[in-house]
């Protein structure tokens, strides 16, 4: 249910470095299996998700970047309209911030797969395994990266 | 002192100091004895000289006492230029045996020559420079400056093998091999600048090479100014002592002065280097202890004799006497040069003092540049900082936080509001020599 998310910094007036930090990984043939990018108007931050952010983390520090790691933990969402509300229901009722969150690529089994980055991971699944409210559900690695069966 | 030194008892007096430890008065009669030589060596030979010290009715024979300088009228880096490439020699290019230039940011570049006997003045103050910081000939030295029209790397190459050290003359750039040099030839002892050296610690970190584990233990670092903040930056992330060099290619390159193992002001070479403070608006002489405009003269140089040149380096002439028993003037540490100063609206600013806000602020010292620009008459100044892996967050509010802590403590300094941008690492350009700290886009945006 957790997953080691990458964050890479970008620069502003760098149009090219998206495209740079990109091409770091595409080299390497290094699948991503999401990534958003958090903009101001200063500078960016690229965050992603890959089963092989160990390489990928080493590839990009030696290229240059500022990256970093950070536990994020991943949840599924009923794909219709109010599927989140549950979960944020469960998540206000337990006091539990969210920095941010976004969403995986591709669905499984219908559903959405959401990310969410809380202060503390450890302490969020805690909570929520206990008491969820009957509208948790986390989703592992395995299930994303393909190599456990959905 | 407070930081850490691998366990290396300092080397005792080493002879060639012998000049560092004459008596006041002594040392007084000395420089008015080649003062009076070096005036009379530029007046005669030198057409700019005697047509500046004849319109100031200056009389070159009546030269009697250390009192009468205050007539000479003073040299300038335009000087320098305007007699671009031999105006000022004072000596048939048959004499001449080496010639250095510096890099000419704006124009053509300035020339400065030496006799045989030039040299080996130059390379003996050198030698009492890496002698009253400790260094021996047990050292082995790498020596980091740039080899080249540039006069650190041969200035302290010439100190260091004149001490009798191994020196191994590594030059700027490779920064991967600079690291594996050090750490496989067992250096004890590196100069260079005090920017390349922080750029050595971070690539170090980098390769995973701490640097504190290594036998290096001293650095002598010049050619730029550097605040004490970054002093202890190294001498903390380096497990080194850091030492103070001061010199300038017009008068003779590094070792015009130095400090000594208790890194407290800069000990002139003053038997061959003879400063003055001087107030640079009214161009009065200050007496010593005030802060002021540092002036030097070469007492003993024959190629280009420079007389009373105004080095735009702000200092003051230290009064007590050094623990370290040197009876040769010090002076305190130049923080600032009145040519690095610039003015945003209004306020004079340092780079020295961005330096010191940076540190304040994070505890480390990224590579950083002032940016200076114009939009409709006002002038804005941007200060950009390259993050460091450490500094950096995924959350969105933690970076701007951190922009918010860096304006702040540059603000507490300067008094003025700037904007701070956070930078991709080694996205400003390093240099290998002196660091370009300040980028004036004023006039061109205009």
């Amino acid at each position: 249910m957790k997953f080691t998310q990458l964050s890479i910094f970008i620069g502003r007036n760098s149009p090219g470095s998206l495209n740079d930090a990109c091409k770091v990984l595409a080299d390497a043939n290094i699948d991503l299996s999401t990534l958003t990018l958090a903009d101001t108007k200063e500078f960016g931050i690229l965050r992603l998700i890959t089963k092989d952010w160990e390489k990928a983390k080493d590839l990009l520090g030696k290229a240059g970047f500022a990256v970093q790691t950070t536990e994020v933990v991943a949840l599924l969402v009923d794909h219709k309209p109010g599927g989140m509300c549950g979960i944020l229901d469960a998540l206000a009722k337990n006091n539990i911030n969210v920095e941010y969150l976004y969403a995986f690529a591709t669905p499984i089994a219908g559903n959405a797969v959401v990310v969410f980055r809380f202060d503390n991971p450890d302490e969020a699944i805690a909570k929520l395994t206990e008491d969820g409210g009957g509208n948790i559900r986390f989703v592992s690695p395995g299930k994303i990266f393909g190599t456990e069966k959905a | 002192m407070s930081s850490t030194i691998k366990g290396v008892p300092a080397p005792g007096y080493n002879p060639i100091s012998a000049s560092d430890y004459i008596p006041q008065e002594k040392m007084r009669e000395i420089q008015l004895e080649r003062f009076i030589r070096v005036v009379k060596n530029a007046y005669e030979n030198v057409p700019l000289y005697r047509q500046r010290f004849d319109e100031a009715h200056f009389d070159v024979n009546s030269f009697k006492s250390l009192e009468d300088v205050k007539k000479l009228p003073f040299t300038k880096k335009v000087d320098l230029r305007d007699t671009y490439p031999y105006g000022l020699f004072a000596r048939p290019l048959k004499d001449i045996v080496r010639l250095h230039a510096s890099s000419g940011t704006t124009g053509k570049p300035i020339v400065v020559a030496y006799t045989q006997a030039d040299l080996d003045v130059w390379q003996q103050t050198m030698c009492r420079s890496l002698a009253a910081v400790g260094m021996c000939k047990e050292d082995i030295v790498q020596n980091s400056y740039g080899y080249g029209l540039f006069t650190g790397g041969l200035g302290a190459h010439a100190g260091a093998e004149g001490l009798g050290a191994a020196v191994i003359p590594a030059s700027g750039g490779n920064t991967a091999r600079q690291i594996m040099l050090m750490r496989d030839f067992g250096v004890t002892a590196i100069t260079c600048t005090p920017s390349y050296f922080i750029h050595l610690i971070d690539e170090a970190g980098k390769m995973g090479v701490d640097l504190r584990s290594l036998p290096i233990r001293r650095g002598v670092f010049g050619a730029e100014p550097w605040s004490e903040g970054m002093r202890r930056y190294i001498e903390e992330s380096a497990g080194i002592k850091a030492y103070d060099i001061y010199g300038l290619s017009e008068i003779t390159g590094p070792g015009v002065a130095c400090e000594c193992e208790y890194q407290n002001g800069l000990h002139v070479f003053e038997d061959h280097y003879y400063p003055e403070i001087i107030d640079p608006d009214t161009l009065e002489v200050l007496p010593d202890g005030e802060e002021g405009e540092l002036v030097l003269t070469t007492l003993s140089k024959e190629a280009i004799p420079m007389i009373r040149y105004r080095t735009r380096d702000i200092t003051s002439i230290m009064t007590e006497k050094c623990p370290c028993g040197r009876t040769i003037r010090r002076i305190s540490r130049i923080g600032r040069r009145s040519d690095d100063m610039f003015i945003i609206r209004g306020v004079n600013v340092f780079p020295s003092q961005i330096e010191t806000a940076i540190l304040n602020a994070e505890k480390t010292l990224p590579n950083y540049q002032i940016v200076l620009t114009r939009a409709k008459g006002l002038d804005n100044m941007e200060v950009q900082i390259e993050l460091t892996p450490e500094m950096f967050s995924d959350k969105v509010s933690a970076m701007e936080e951190l922009t918010a802590k860096f304006a702040k403590a540059i603000e507490r300094i300067i008094n003025i509001r700037t904007s701070v941008r956070l930078m991709p690492p080694n996205s400003i350009p390093r240099s290998e020599g002196k660091a370009k700290r300040v980028v004036d886009k004023r006039e061109l945006d205009k």
